[in-house]
Formats: C-alpha cells, sequence, structure tokens
C-alpha cells in the first residue's frame, strides 16, 4: 500500500506540478497582482488596495469591453448552437453528401485562428473582398467591416461562429445518431410526430450535450478567441471590438499597466468561476442524464 | 450512465469495422421533394464552408492584377506560384517552419507522456486522495490561458526562458484534455490480463509499458492528434514570449507579414496563411475519424 502511494505520486507528479505551476498557482498570483500598481521593470510592485477595480468599473470604455464580451460570446455560442442543432440533424438524414459536407464543416476548426482571422480579414475586404461581391448581389455597398466601430464587433463574431460552428454540428450530429432509436418508436406509436416530437424528446435528450457545448463555449469564446480579434481588428477601432481577453493582453504587453490588466484578468476569472459552479450545481441535474 | 455514450469503436476511430448506422429509420418514405429539400440544404452548408476555403487556396495562387479586379475572378485566369515566394521571402518563413515544428513536436511528446503516465496511476493504482488530484487536474481546464498569461511570463522570465524554446514549451505541456480521454479509455481494459502478469511478477511500470500503453494504442493517436492540432494553432503564447523574428512560430509569423504587407497584397497573404493551415488539413483530410472521435468523445463523457 505505501509502495502504491509513492508509485502513485511518482506517476502524476509531472502532470500535476505543471498544471499547479502553470494554471492554479498563476491564477491566484494574479489576484494578487491586482492590488498592486507595476510596469515589469520597476524593482517592486507599488500597493494600491483597489484602486484598479475602482478605476475599472468607474471607466465607461470597461463598461464597453464587457458589453463587446458578453455579445461576442453570446452571439457566437447561441448562434453556433443553433445553427449547430439544425445542421447536425441535417447531416443525420439520410441524403447523399453528408459526409462530405461533415468534413468540410469541420474543417476550419482544424485551422489556426490567426489563419481563419486573416482569411475573414480578407473576406471582409470592402474593395476586394467576398462581402463586396456579397452585398453586390442586392445592390448594395459592403459596409468596412473591420475599419469602423459599427462593424467590428460582428465581424470577429461572425468569423469566429464560422470557426467553431463545424465543431458543434459535428458533435450535434454525433449525439443525434446515438439517440435511442426505441423511444421514437414508442412515441410514433403513441402519435408524436413533427414539431413536437423534436420539443418533448429530442430537446430534452440532447439536454446533456447542449448544456456541454454552452458552457465550454463561454469558457473557449469568452476567455480566448483572442488569435481572430488580434488579427482582424486588434480590439479597435477605439474599443468597439475589444473584450477581456484582448484587453488583458493590450493592457500587460503593450501599455504595461499590470494592475490594470491583472485586474481584468481576475474579473475574467470571476466570470469563469460562476459559469463552473453553475456547471457543477445544475450540470447534473437540470438535464437529462437517465438511460 | 448517459444516454449519450459514444460506442468505442466510433471513439477508437476503428472506422473499417462494419458502417455506423447513419440517422433514424422513422415511418414511411420520405416524399421526393422533401428528399430534394435536404439535399439543397445539404449543398448549401458545403457551400457556407467550402467557399471561403476555396477562396483562400484560390487567391493565394491568382496573380496580383486578378485580385484586385473588378467582377470577383474565382478562378486564377493563370496559376501562379508566386506569391508563395513572395511570401518565403518578405518573412523568414523557414524559420517559422521550423519553431512550428520543433514546439509542436516536443511540446506533444511530453504533454501525452505526462497524460500516460498520469491516466495509467488513476485507473491501475489505488491510493487515498485520488478524488483529490483528479479534480484538480480537471478543473485547470477551466483556469484558460488569459488568466494565467502574466504571471506565467513573469515566471518564465523569472527563469530565464523568455524567447527560447523552454519558454514555449514548457508552460503548455500540462495535460487535463488529452489525460481524461486515455483515462476515459484505460478504464476499459480487462483488468485480469492486468492481473495475470502482476502474478508473473511484473511490476507497475512493466505492466504500463507492455500491457497498457500497447492496449491503449489507438486512444494514444487521437490525442496525439488533438493536442498537435492545439499546439500548432497556439498563438498568445508564443506571441508574447517571444521577441525575435527568429523565435517565432508560424502563427506568428502571419501577424508579422499582415503587418509587413498591409491590405495591400492580399495574394502574398493568403499564401502565408496557406503554409499555416496547409500541414493541419492535410493531418486533418488523412485522420478525420480518429479526430473527430475523439473531440466527441471527450464532449459525450
Amino acid at each position: 500500500m505505501r509502495r502504491d502511494a509513492l508509485l502513485f505520486g511518482a506517476l502524476i507528479a509531472p502532470n500535476l506540478i505543471a498544471i499547479i505551476v502553470f494554471s492554479y498557482y498563476p491564477a491566484l498570483y494574479n489576484i494578487g497582482l491586482s492590488f498592486f500598481e507595476w510596469d515589469f521593470v520597476a524593482p517592486s510592485p507599488e500597493w494600491v488596495g483597489l484602486e484598479n477595480y475602482t478605476d475599472l468599473f468607474t471607466d465607461a470604455s470597461f463598461g464597453q469591453v464587457l458589453m463587446n464580451t458578453l455579445i461576442f460570446t453570446g452571439v457566437s455560442v447561441i448562434g453556433s448552437l443553433v445553427l449547430g442543432l439544425l445542421l447536425g440533424s441535417l447531416l443525420a438524414t439520410k441524403v447523399p453528401f453528408t459526409g462530405f459536407a461533415q468534413t468540410m464543416a469541420f474543417a476550419p476548426h482544424m485551422l489556426p485562428g490567426a489563419a481563419v482571422g486573416i482569411l475573414w480579414l480578407f473576406m471582409f475586404d470592402p474593395n476586394y473582398g467576398l462581402s463586396r461581391w456579397a452585398f453586390s448581389l442586392f445592390g448594395a455597398d459592403s459596409p468596412a467591416w473591420t475599419t469602423t466601430s459599427d462593424w467590428s464587433l460582428w465581424s470577429i463574431t461572425i468569423a469566429y461562429t464560422w470557426q467553431r460552428l463545424g465543431f458543434v454540428t459535428v458533435i450535434c450530429y454525433t449525439a443525434i445518431l446515438d439517440l435511442p432509436k426505441d423511444l421514437y418508436e414508442a412515441a410514433a406509436l403513441d402519435g408524436a410526430h413533427g414539431r413536437k416530437l423534436f420539443r418533448h424528446l429530442t430537446l430534452p435528450l440532447l439536454s446533456p450535450i447542449i448544456f456541454f457545448l454552452s458552457i465550454t463555449g463561454i469558457i473557449i469564446s469568452a476567455a480566448q478567441a483572442f488569435d481572430i480579434i488580434s488579427i482582424m481588428t486588434s480590439g479597435g477601432p477605439g474599443t468597439s471590438s475589444s473584450t477581456l481577453s484582448w484587453m488583458v493582453y493590450e493592457e500587460a504587453f503593450q501599455k504595461f499597466d499590470i494592475g490594470t490588466a491583472s485586474a481584468a484578468a481576475t474579473v475574467l476569472l470571476g466570470i469563469l468561476l460562476i459559469i463552473t459552479y453553475v456547471q457543477v450545481r445544475y450540470g447534473d441535474k437540470k438535464v437529462n442524464y437517465d438511460s | 450512465m448517459s444516454t449519450l455514450t459514444v460506442d468505442k469503436d466510433a471513439l477508437a476511430g476503428a472506422a473499417d469495422t462494419a458502417p455506423r448506422n447513419r440517422g433514424r429509420d422513422r415511418g414511411p418514405r420520405r416524399p421526393l421533394w422533401k428528399t430534394g429539400l435536404l439535399i439543397a440544404g445539404v449543398f448549401a452548408t458545403i457551400a457556407v464552408f467550402f467557399v471561403p476555403l476555396f477562396w483562400l487556396f484560390s487567391s493565394a495562387m491568382k496573380p496580383h492584377q486578378d485580385i484586385y479586379s473588378w467582377p470577383l475572378q474565382w478562378i486564377p485566369r493563370e496559376f501562379t506560384f508566386e506569391n508563395f515566394t513572395a511570401a518565403w521571402n518578405s518573412a523568414p518563413f523557414d524559420r517559422f517552419f521550423l519553431n512550428s515544428i520543433i514546439t509542436t513536436g516536443v511540446g506533444t511528446a511530453l504533454e501525452i507522456s505526462l497524460a500516460i503516465l498520469c491516466a495509467y496511476a488513476f485507473v491501475f493504482v489505488d491510493f487515498k486522495f485520488k478524488k483529490i488530484a483528479f479534480v484538480l487536474i480537471i478543473g485547470s481546464l477551466m483556469l484558460p490561458g488569459h488568466v494565467t498569461l502574466i504571471v506565467n511570463y513573469i515566471t518564465v522570465a523569472n527563469l530565464g526562458w523568455l524567447n527560447t524554446y523552454a519558454g514555449l514549451i514548457l508552460p503548455g505541456i500540462a495535460s487535463a484534455f488529452a489525460m481524461f480521454l486515455l483515462f476515459q479509455y484505460m478504464r476499459t481494459i480487462d483488468k485480469d490480463i492486468l492481473q495475470a502478469a502482476e502474478i508473473d511478477g511484473a511490476g507497475h511500470i512493466r505492466r504500463m509499458l507492455t500491457i497498457v500503453v500497447p492496449l491503449s494504442n489507438p486512444m494514444i493517436l487521437t490525442a496525439t492528434l488533438i493536442v498537435m492540432v492545439g499546439k500548432w494553432n497556439e498563438y498568445v503564447w508564443p506571441l508574447i514570449v517571444t521577441s525575435t523574428a527568429d523565435m517565432r512560430t508560424l502563427p506568428i509569423g502571419l501577424l508579422f507579414l499582415r503587418s509587413q504587407e498591409g491590405y495591400s497584397n492580399w495574394g502574398v497573404i493568403m499564401a502565408g496563411a496557406v503554409f499555416v493551415s496547409l500541414p493541419m488539413l492535410i493531418l486533418f483530410f488523412l485522420a478525420q475519424k480518429r479526430i473527430i472521435g475523439g473531440l466527441a468523445a471527450g464532449a459525450m463523457k
């Protein structure tokens, strides 16, 4: 038994240490840093208490960053979920070319966000991009997507949703194929069909996967999706497409304002903890897991 | 038990067995117009994803005047590779490739090794605090890069690893997702085989290397592919931890190329995007079933 304990420790130690050193320790240390003012260079950080937070929450542009994060995350997560369910059910029908469609849909998910960002930057080019062609079909001019503050947030949201959609579609498709057939036969005998069947049987059965895709979607898109923003708009013009993840980077590594950056990162951490709590608390109850 | 368990063949990507049942048989045959509508929907789906990718590749192979012409030139009037040579020469793409290959290769090997050791311990070794350790490791999935970015930068700077391969690779070797996939897979291994080996006097390390690892090979390969794609596409960490062009990886090279060429040379920029994307696309088309199967398995527990 003692030997087993030693062995267990030795086997998990490398991974556990790496996780503690590069995930938990920095997350905690970051909270501490948010009470200081620092620029990476000064010999020691200067204690300022809650000043970084009061500055953040009295600054109108931080409100916009939070709003942008909410819109970007909400639209991309809900958008990809609704479209993904639709496309997933479409692919699950027995018609030709669904295999090829699945491959094509998933391909963007494999690409680096930087490549997706630069591709959409070109497509959104109002003079030479596909956007000009698409708008010309309706006799309209393409907006200057990435360079005007009315459209910049939408340009990154669309690009990111496009990249994520294939993943969500394929997961929904797999889940739909795994639905228990006998329940559908029973429901058909009871005369249930169409929309009613979808609402009362398919949707509840898919609820765990919908829940999973929402939670992971929020974590990934709220906290990451940084590459697309960095390549397409750099958070601009102004702060019109800045999200929390962009702001953390910009404050820390372009403005060298470590206090503000770590306070913003702590706000992000708080949001993620709430989401984690929701997942742990409701993940197994609200959704249907039983067989 | 979840209703959404994936069968193990699909999980491991063993697609060479009997084809999966596609779709449900429900009710009478579909009328023809409905099938037509569905096929139209499938084609629309293909178009949404295919057109941008087609645009990427066709633009990379267009001569300059074809890109800056109106109406749009969908198919290049003549195919040219000059954008690729221009991209290659305007930034040190040979270094970017080398750096991407080193960080992805070494990083993946290290992460998968840690994942195997860790998953083996969780499945086959008894220990009191197993559950806490497990929660700690899986819980790290909730702490994405941007929360830890600043302090990891400070740590790496203090270690003197800024702008080095160690700094690029080591902070990313901890494994939660791949560990979880391997853990799930190893749990299905028949314990009797291991017991027999134990009676024959094989210790844990030998059992792991000679029995568990070979048996887990399909899932190890799947996890390796998924980890590899993630590392190749990694963006924010290489961006902050490297400071000279000769240490940049490919995705950062794209940012470099964009600021170099601006909006006036899309052909060259698209050629750069092809450099970055093509390895992942090839990998995906070769191992599609495995990658999708692995990600789906992670999603459905």
